[in-house]
């Protein structure tokens, strides 16, 4: 039986995947378009190694091409490939396929498919644990040095004992918040993709949340603005979570921008904004205080990120407010953005679709 | 390929089997350079044991192409581009064992410089480091298959920023010396890592000019130096 190449060719041409075949002579007989941008070069002709030569991937493509000689049935072989450019490093992952004996032609089918995506979620999770361990550790081993000076060296002088439990009230304090904060990312991560339908006023649960908020931004000394939008349509919410977002971002002005004694909350209606179908409101969180480096903006939302990790912790940050924030924000089918500018503050906009 | 081919078949397959050989070499020593960034970088003892293992691999893809070449000289007496590339293969073999030793050589460092103090940033800085070398061989590497001239010159262009990253490592692990000198041991052992690393990239430009020669059959031009880390003293106050 004659085969085509040129068919062939046609054939693979087609396929989204990179995908090379690979002759018993270890050269390159085919390669469609998606291999030729990943690789570069001229590959047709070729020598495979030239190629695949990462020793997992040549070790795969060889124990296929011994495959074709044996008379046993021809499994197809995986191997990871790690395909680097100056900018940046993909996974791939790499199967070789013997062609069935029907095909009358002796080769390998290679094809590749990009898998950096799912080692980046996994790369995520590893480091969500770690993160979790290392916040937990740090206030579990204050508390764990404080007990030992309290039953030992402290144990009969009421001044450091008095002092040395506030601290650990504190710490155990801050333990509470962070686990309250995982439970309720974990609770709304859940339930993100249930958008809420209940009817809530986005302007009472503002002014619900600044009076909650009241003792904490009277002791700072700071103002607080609200202006409110008359006649603002109520818009479907789950109340508790958009307190919970409010709350946080009122918070974190309180926190990071009370150096400029004043906070701003606007609320809007817009008629319209990219990527949300129909009219959304906006309200707008804003603080005169240090704003925020341009570099850490795009991170701001992860898990733990912190601009200044010393400074967040000492003010009892947890460093999962605003990822909370984007997570009930998404779950809203809202957009969450964010300005800054260094020495004029930070503005913190929560846009949700009315309808 | 564009070299063209013989009467005799078994001359272009055993032309071809070496040119594999050497491929094969510079993925596992690529591999190796990836690795050994990576343990140092993640205090991945066990990967770096793997890289110490692996150098044996790589040792005897050397002897293997070493024979190779010496048997085809001796049975084929090759001429012109098959000679120049036979001669090529040749000193690239011994470059990338010696691009091997230092990856290993780095390797070694891992469990030292895992129970020692932390040093911040270094250890990231000499991945990235790596990584250019690892993609200037990945770059020689593919220029050497596809005799791409263009790529090898880009090659022995780009050795001049790995000479800078290195300076700029100097002078921050001569910092940290200086701060405080608990950390000596291990600037001293950071120190010798970029410099091995430095050479790897020297030697990545060699055999990048064993490929222009391949090509074209021209040595390289002379080309631009970086600073050297011979001039680097104290920081002045």
């Amino acid at each position: 039986m004659s085969v085509d190449l040129a068919q062939c060719g046609a054939l693979i041409e087609a396929l989204p995947d990179p995908a090379l075949l690979v002759s018993t002579e270890r050269r390159i007989l085919l390669a469609n378009a998606a291999a030729r941008d990943l690789f570069g070069a001229p590959l047709v002709g070729a020598l495979a190694s030239a190629c695949l030569r990462q020793p997992e991937a040549a070790a795969a493509l060889e124990r296929a091409l011994v495959a074709l000689d044996s008379a046993a049935p021809t499994q197809p072989q995986e191997a990871r490939f790690i395909q680097t450019t100056p900018t940046r490093e993909s996974v791939l992952r790499l199967t070789a396929s013997p062609l069935a004996p029907q095909a009358g032609l002796a080769a390998v089918l290679v094809s590749l498919r990009d898998i950096s995506h799912v080692e980046e979620a996994e790369q995520q999770r590893r480091d969500f644990v770690a993160n979790v361990s290392h916040e937990m550790r740090s206030p579990l081993t204050v508390l764990a040095g404080f007990i030992e000076t309290l039953k030992g060296p402290a144990k009969d002088d009421p001044t450091a004992r008095a002092q040395f439990l506030d601290i650990m009230e504190r710490e155990a304090q801050r333990m509470t918040r962070l686990v309250a904060d995982l439970l309720s990312l974990s609770r709304v991560e859940g339930e993100e993709k249930v958008r809420p339908r209940t009817l809530v006023s986005l302007s009472e649960i503002l002014r619900a949340t600044l009076a909650a908020l009241r003792p904490q931004t009277d002791e700072a000394g700071l103002t607080v603005e609200f202006r409110d939008l008359p006649e603002a349509p109520s818009i479907p919410g789950d109340r508790d979570q958009l307190v919970q977002v409010f709350h946080n971002l009122v918070e974190n002005a309180l926190k990071y921008g009370a150096s400029g004694n004043r906070i701003e909350i606007t609320l809007d209606r817009l008629e319209t904004l990219p990527g949300v179908n129909g009219p959304v409101l906006k309200a707008c969180v804003r603080d005169h205080g240090d704003g925020i480096d341009p570099l850490h903006l795009p991170r701001l939302t992860e898990r733990f990120y912190r601009v200044d990790g010393h400074r967040s912790r000492a003010m009892g940050g947890t460093g999962l407010g605003l990822a909370i924030v984007k997570h009930i924000v998404n779950r809203h089918r809202g957009r969450l953005s964010i300005r800054s500018v260094r020495g004029e503050g930070s503005t913190f906009c929560i846009a949700l679709p009315i309808t | 390929m564009t070299l063209s081919s013989h009467i005799d078949h078994s001359f272009d397959a055993d032309l071809d089997r070496i040119r594999e050989a050497i491929l094969a070499m510079g993925g596992r020593v690529e591999e190796a350079i990836a690795l050994a960034a990576r343990a140092l970088d993640e205090r991945d003892e066990d990967v770096a044991q793997q890289v110490i293992v692996g150098d044996k691999a790589i040792d005897a893809l050397e002897e293997d192409i070493n024979t190779q070449v010496v048997r085809l000289l001796a049975l084929r007496q090759p001429q012109a581009t098959d000679l120049r590339m036979v001669v090529a293969v040749m000193k690239m073999a011994a470059d990338l064992e010696r691009l091997g030793d230092y990856a290993k050589n780095m390797a070694k460092r891992v469990a030292v410089l895992s129970a020692g103090a932390q040093i911040e940033g270094a250890a990231p800085a000499i991945r990235r480091q790596a990584r250019q070398v690892g993609q200037m061989l990945k770059d020689m590497l593919d220029a050497f298959a596809h005799l791409d001239v263009a790529l090898a010159e880009d090659v022995i262009a780009r050795d001049i920023e790995v000479d800078q990253m290195t300076n700029a490592l100097f002078r921050e692990f001569i910092t940290h010396m200086m701060e405080d000198p608990r950390n000596i041991t291990a600037c001293l052992h950071y120190t010798f890592i970029a410099k091995n690393v430095e050479r790897m990239g020297d030697l990545v430009t060699g055999a990048a000019e064993q490929v222009v020669f391949l090509a074209t059959g021209q040595r390289p031009g002379e080309r631009a130096k970086g600073a050297s880390t011979a001039s680097i003293g104290l920081p002045q106050e």
